[in-house]
């Protein structure tokens, strides 16, 4: 077969040869199984922040598909040797989209996907903010934001040091990175010419009290990135063809980290929590929850 | 008495280079300070493994936090003021809480750096990292303490916060000093009272000893290097035997070393203790032995102290 060859960068870069991969092979053969995949994960988020009675619903719905992109098919994991020297590290910077991390790790295999629903109640792996001691397939604890792009760098200049292959990934929020540490981590991720990292930017435009261009505006994202040193890729966060394709690219690229800007919607695919700031840090009531579970296509 | 100077900083800085010789996975980290740190030693026989990443100390605990994830045995190194105080909740987040192997080697610290002032006399990191779980806390005393401790933590698996001065300081030990984590060390015995110290105020506490033996007074002298685990048997033992306590710190008076001895007196064995350091204030300019006579950080304070301590007992 020939190699397929993508035009998918920004910013006048050029063409940037792909190899193929198997994640990028076929890909509109698997298409219907990955959606399949984030349409479940969907439910499980709703419920098991249902049963906790608490939780980031919104924050947790807009990474889906990133998520879903990352550990069925970019990710080196294993499931049953979470802590595989080889593997693909992956660090949810912006820590309270836990329950979407929890989910994909139940549908990925690491632990019973019933467990999901004892989030955050006491005694459970599963903590409000993730924990790397306490659950399977967590690769750092998360939840003070702004700290876990510089944890990925030393994840990233730990695989150099070691001459090894596995990447880092790295999801960061919008309204996080009005931390100062997420800049510094930057300037050092490029600095040291971190290939072997790539963050996704969950932009999904909210934060607990509004819009973040009405917070602390984020704008122009792309060439602030991109001035810090950064490959910049931005794409639609749910559209699995972009982000894998993105991905894919980010592999590929040379000599500096990549960033991939995901537009995505908060608490995208439950009607009445997209776009909805309610929905950032509050758990949906029984109506809702059989709403959103309807709208999904029936209990998971 | 006469003692011998000499500057603690570099028994970590030798120390790092050794362990770097002896572990692979052994990595530093530096924020813009490793001349001053001692880092720059590392960095000179092990520049592949040596990071400097500006001045940016909350980015530096992050990094090491991830690196130890990947199994490096990880030093990061700054002023104590920046490491516990501008990164504390990153050492909180990021180190202890996942229970990451990263050695935090502090310089700078207390109110001997002097001229620079109270911006960068840190009087409250003994307390700030004393109260992290998982997290092991160790205040040297000299060079040979600060040189053994090095090399034995890296040995300990665990989140570590090790406390360093700027100044020379009078050696107590020497090359043949057995230091053990959370082993307090008896440097003098005595019946009437128990004068337990950290840091340069060791030697100051066994001057203090002197001065008291010639008015009758029978001091007993610890060193309690590491502040956690504290060496409860040690405390309470004193506490039984000499019947009175003075602790001695280069740090505020709340919530340092005083503090954990006087949680282990509370509890297992209440007798009568003093506590002598620096009062709850900020510092200020000056030389490094005109600001410890201005706060108290002296052998008078120590003795009058001690006086009080020993007539407080029943």
């Amino acid at each position: 077969m020939p190699p397929v060859r993508l035009d998918v960068t920004r910013e006048g870069d050029g063409l940037v040869p792909l190899q193929r991969t198997d994640y990028w092979y076929d890909l509109d053969a698997t298409l219907p199984e990955l959606q399949s995949i984030a349409r479940d994960a969907r439910k499980w988020i709703v419920r098991s922040i249902y049963e906790a009675g608490s939780g980031h619903p919104g924050g947790s719905l807009s990474i889906v598909e990133i998520l879903t992109s990352l550990y069925f098919r970019v990710m080196r994991h294993d499931p049953d040797n979470p802590l595989w020297e080889e593997r693909d590290r992956f660090v949810l910077s912006k820590g309270h989209g836990a329950p979407g991390l929890y989910t994909i790790l139940a549908l990925s295999g690491y632990f019973d996907r019933e467990e999901l629903l004892t989030l955050r109640k006491l005694g459970s792996r599963l903590q409000g903010h993730p924990s790397m001691n306490k659950t399977p397939g967590v690769d750092m604890s998360t939840g003070s934001l702004g700290q876990g792009l510089s944890i990925a760098i030393g994840m990233a200049l730990g695989a150099r040091l070691d001459r090894k292959d596995y990447r880092v990934y790295c999801i960061i929020g919008d309204g996080e990175s009005q931390e100062g540490q997420i800049w510094e981590a930057s300037m050092a991720a490029s600095h040291y010419k971190l290939d072997n990292l790539c963050a996704i930017l969950d932009r999904n435009q909210l934060q607990i009290d509004g819009p973040t261009e009405k917070i602390m505006s984020l704008e122009p994202t792309f060439s602030k990135f991109k001035a810090f040193g950064w490959h910049v890729i931005e794409v639609n966060g749910h559209d699995f063809k972009e982000l894998l394709r993105a991905f894919h690219e980010a592999e590929t690229y040379k000599g500096k980290p990549t960033l991939i800007i995901a537009n995505t919607i908060k608490g995208k695919g439950v009607s009445f929590m997209e776009g909805s700031l309610k929905f950032h840090g509050k758990a949906p009531s029984k109506e809702e929850l059989d709403l959103a579970l309807r709208e999904l296509g029936g209990e998971a | 008495m006469e003692w011998v100077l000499k500057n603690m900083r570099p028994g970590f800085g030798e120390a790092l280079v050794e362990l770097g010789k002896r572990y692979h996975q052994v990595v530093a980290l530096n924020a813009d300070l490793s001349g001053s740190t001692t880092t720059s030693m590392f960095d000179n026989a092990f520049p592949e493994r040596f990071l400097n990443v500006g001045v940016a100390e909350q980015n530096m605990m992050g990094i090491s936090a991830g690196l130890a994830s990947t199994g490096k045995i990880v030093f990061a190194s700054t002023f104590a003021m920046f490491a516990t105080g501008r990164a504390y909740d990153q050492i909180r987040q990021s180190i202890a809480y996942p229970k990451l192997n990263v050695k935090i080697v502090a310089t700078h610290a207390g109110i001997t750096v002097g001229g620079d002032g109270a911006s960068h006399q840190m009087h409250e990191d003994l307390a700030l990292m004393r109260v992290l779980p998982h997290m092991t806390v160790i205040a040297p005393a000299d060079y040979w303490e600060a040189k053994k401790a090095v090399l034995k933590v890296a040995e300990t698996p665990g989140p570590c916060y090790i406390r360093l001065g700027r100044t020379d300081t009078p050696l107590i030990y020497d090359e043949n000093y057995d230091f053990q984590i959370g082993r307090a060390n008896r440097l003098r015995d005595g019946n009437d009272v128990t004068i337990i110290a950290v840091g340069l105020m060791v030697a100051k506490s066994l001057e203090a000893a002197e001065v008291l033996e010639r008015i009758g007074i029978s001091a007993r002298v610890v060193n309690m290097s590491t502040i956690k685990p504290v060496d409860k048997n040690m405390i309470v033992e004193a506490a039984r035997e000499t019947g009175a306590i003075v602790t001695a710190e280069e740090h505020n008076m709340i919530v340092g070393m005083g503090s954990a001895v006087a949680e282990v007196l509370a509890d297992y064995e209440p007798v009568p203790q003093r506590r002598v350091g620096i009062p709850d204030v900020f510092g200020e300019s000056g030389e490094s032995e005109e600001l410890m006579e201005a706060y108290g950080l002296t052998v008078e304070n120590i003795v009058e102290n001690v006086k009080m301590a020993v007539s407080m007992k029943r």
